[in-house]
């Protein structure tokens, strides 16, 4: 064990979320692998950030983290103790610890309960603290994010999308976690409100030495607030590794097409756009081989029988843990690209 | 003779003012970009332009003209004929614009049917061509699918084969890709902009992504709460912001801070329908806002090429003039 591991909040290790669909009467359940394997460390005070498109199980893997779903297989670790092999008691002591900020302000909250009630409702079910000591706390973590105390009375439509995800946020403090699932948390509101809540999550962060799982599509948002960065691509962890070896350094195709069809402002951050062909393909029926093979320019016969696995980098060195999936990068053929020619 | 020409055109709802005497022209052949926050009047505005508003909206406007012909003036038949075949717009939700009780070969063939009329063959042909044009594979065996059989990106190409099916002189997109992935989304935009200039149409795209607007138009307008700001060329606009808004918009974005350093974030949210402030609209969270600005509302300074309603536009180097 090495210094880090005292740092280390949450660990997973190859998690998995494998669900079943019926295909009708008589055929066998077909098996759609939402998430596959995956494994990652979080350190405290640090973001992760989870990047992908729609349908590449980001969302999935939120809810195994905070145990809203079990995973099908895997190992999750909070500071040490297995949170699945855990009893129930246990779990939900543990559960606590994790909280997790919904998308959509408008539909994460309760319309027909105030502020007040929204934000008591975890300490009704798990402390045992009187009405007037809960109240008093509800109305430290609103002042922390930025709502005002005449805000306690009032209902979730009496507020703006940026109010309320401030709400969101509050909610997800109320039990004192240290981890934060962030699913899309900005993708909902407007740039300059974006900026708001995404300043705040950084001072919440420094705060109370949170760490963050930061679920996003967004490149631009990810780039600012991550640490650490994990791109998915059907369920699968392509590209792994800081934040600078990601964006300095791509080495995935999939990453790198992500990157260049981002719009950029300034003329010399833009890339030369990669077109993917056709779209993310059915999980359902997921190609052999790599599944981003019938995307990828780089394809090659191999790419098409063999599923890459997620190695590290053997190019430097320093490029410690940047890991990768692809055997293209693994044997050389991607020419670099280069920034700004575009 | 511009495409396009608005001149004060208002709408308004009772007596909230959604879109705030508003003035532009659009050329042939020229990108558009209109961007501003939800709520900044940007989808009204070109609502309005297509005779989409409804009672108890009201537009009026002192010149509403496409290609010379008044829009106001002309008799409700006429402004049918032309919107949908010269003017045509596409819709920020594929999924929810498209009409899921009709194959998407029938939605296209029913713009068609109206506009140019034909046999059943030949509109048939048409839209397996225009469904090739916009890029979707094995088109003939599209036309028989319904809405919820596609993906996000194929509905919004569908919309855009229906929008471009009578050779539109001028578009309209509305967010077409804000409920698409990044990758579609590049698929998408590039789609557009090579039918724009395949085809020299005028195009409007309305946007809250700045970076978007900053690589494919020719032209901006930034609008705040239903008022236009600023205007002028794309990369001025972006490069040497005039009006405090722009300025603030593009410092919030997460591209403009380095390393992990808080986000430069307006204050405040756009003002609504019940606390619209006396004077300029931004003063409440404007970091220049006098006592003047509170009080009066400023004027449209410099030509139609590059305006800025500011009593301070900023200068060169992002100060209020004195």
């Amino acid at each position: 064990m090495n210094q880090s591991d005292s740092k280390l909040i949450l660990k997973a290790e190859d998690l998995k979320q494998h669900y079943h669909v019926k295909q009708g009467l008589f055929k066998p359940d077909a098996v759609v692998k939402a998430v596959d394997g995956i494994s990652f460390n979080l350190e405290k005070g640090k973001t992760l950030a989870v990047v992908g498109e729609s349908g590449c199980g980001k969302s999935t893997l939120g809810r195994m983290l905070t145990m809203i779903e079990t995973p099908t297989s895997g190992k999750l670790a909070h500071l040490g103790e297995d949170l699945l092999t855990l009893s129930a008691d246990a779990q939900a002591k543990l559960r606590q610890k994790i909280q997790i900020i919904f998308q959509n302000p408008y539909g994460s909250l309760n319309p027909r309960k105030k502020i007040g009630a929204i934000l008591e409702e975890p300490l009704v079910i798990n402390t045992k603290l009187s009405k007037a000591e809960r109240k008093e706390k509800a109305l430290t973590i609103m002042a922390k994010v930025g709502l005002k105390t005449e805000h306690y009375d009032r209902y979730p439509h009496m507020f703006s999308g940026g109010q309320r995800q401030r709400i969101a946020i509050a909610r997800g403090l109320m039990l004192d976690p240290n981890v934060i699932v962030a699913d899309e948390p900005v993708s909902a509101l407007d740039v300059s409100v974006q900026a708001q809540v995404l300043n705040l999550m950084m001072d919440l962060q420094e705060e109370f030495g949170l760490s963050y799982v930061f679920i996003s599509h967004d490149l631009s948002v990810v780039e600012h607030i991550a640490d650490d960065v994990m791109v998915m691509y059907l369920g699968k962890v392509v590209e792994q590794g800081t934040r600078e070896q990601l964006f300095e350094n791509p080495k995935h195709p999939y990453t790198l097409a992500l990157l260049s069809s981002t719009p950029q402002l300034s003329p010399d951050k833009r890339r030369v756009r990669i077109k993917l062909q056709g779209e993310l393909p059915s999980p359902l029926n997921p190609p052999s081989g790599c599944a981003f093979h019938g995307r990828c320019s780089y394809a090659n016969d191999r790419c098409k029988t063999e599923t890459p696995l997620l190695r590290l980098d053997d190019q430097a060195e320093q490029e410690q843990g940047h890991m990768i999936a692809c055997h293209a990068v693994e044997e050389n053929r991607i020419e670099a690209i280069e920034v700004g020619a575009a | 003779m511009s495409l396009l020409q608005l001149e004060n055109l208002s709408v308004t709802f009772g007596s909230f003012r959604a879109v705030d005497n508003i003035s532009y022209k659009v050329e042939e052949g020229e990108v558009l970009g209109i961007v501003g926050e939800s709520g900044s009047g940007k989808s009204v505005s070109s609502l309005s332009i297509m005779g989409l508003i409804d009672f108890p909206g009201k537009v009026s406007a002192d010149q509403l003209t496409f290609d010379g012909q008044d829009l106001q003036a002309m008799p409700e038949k006429q402004r049918r004929k032309l919107t949908g075949s010269d003017i045509a717009m596409i819709f920020q939700d594929p999924m929810t614009s498209l009409n899921p009780c009709f194959t998407v070969g029938y939605q296209i063939i029913e713009a068609l049917k109206t506009h140019q009329g034909g046999s059943k063959k030949e509109l048939k042909s048409r839209a397996i061509e225009l469904l090739t044009q916009v890029g979707i594979p094995a088109p003939e065996s599209r036309l028989d699918n319904y809405p919820h059989q596609l993906s996000g990106g194929m509905s919004q190409r569908v919309m855009i084969a229906m929008s471009i099916a009578c050779d539109p002189r001028l578009l309209i997109a509305d967010e077409p890709t804000t409920a698409l992935d990044v990758t579609i989304q590049a698929q998408i935009i590039d789609l557009l902009i090579e039918l724009q200039r395949k085809k020299q149409m005028g195009l409007v795209l309305i946007t809250h992504d700045l970076a978007l607007v900053a690589e494919v138009a020719h032209r901006v307008i930034v609008m705040y709460a239903g008022q236009i700001v600023e205007s002028g060329p794309a990369s001025e606009v972006f490069s040497t912001p005039r009006h405090p808004y722009t300025q603030a918009l593009l410092a919030s974005l997460p591209e403009s801070a380095s390393g992990k350093a808080r986000l430069e974030a307006l204050p405040g949210v756009v003002p609504g329908q019940y606390d619209r402030p006396l004077g300029c609209l931004l003063s409440p969270r404007c970091p220049y806002a006098t006592d003047h600005c509170r009080k009066v509302e400023p004027a449209n300074q410099g030509d139609l090429d590059r305006q800025v309603k500011c009593h301070t536009p900023l200068d060169r180097e992002g100060r209020p003039a004195a």
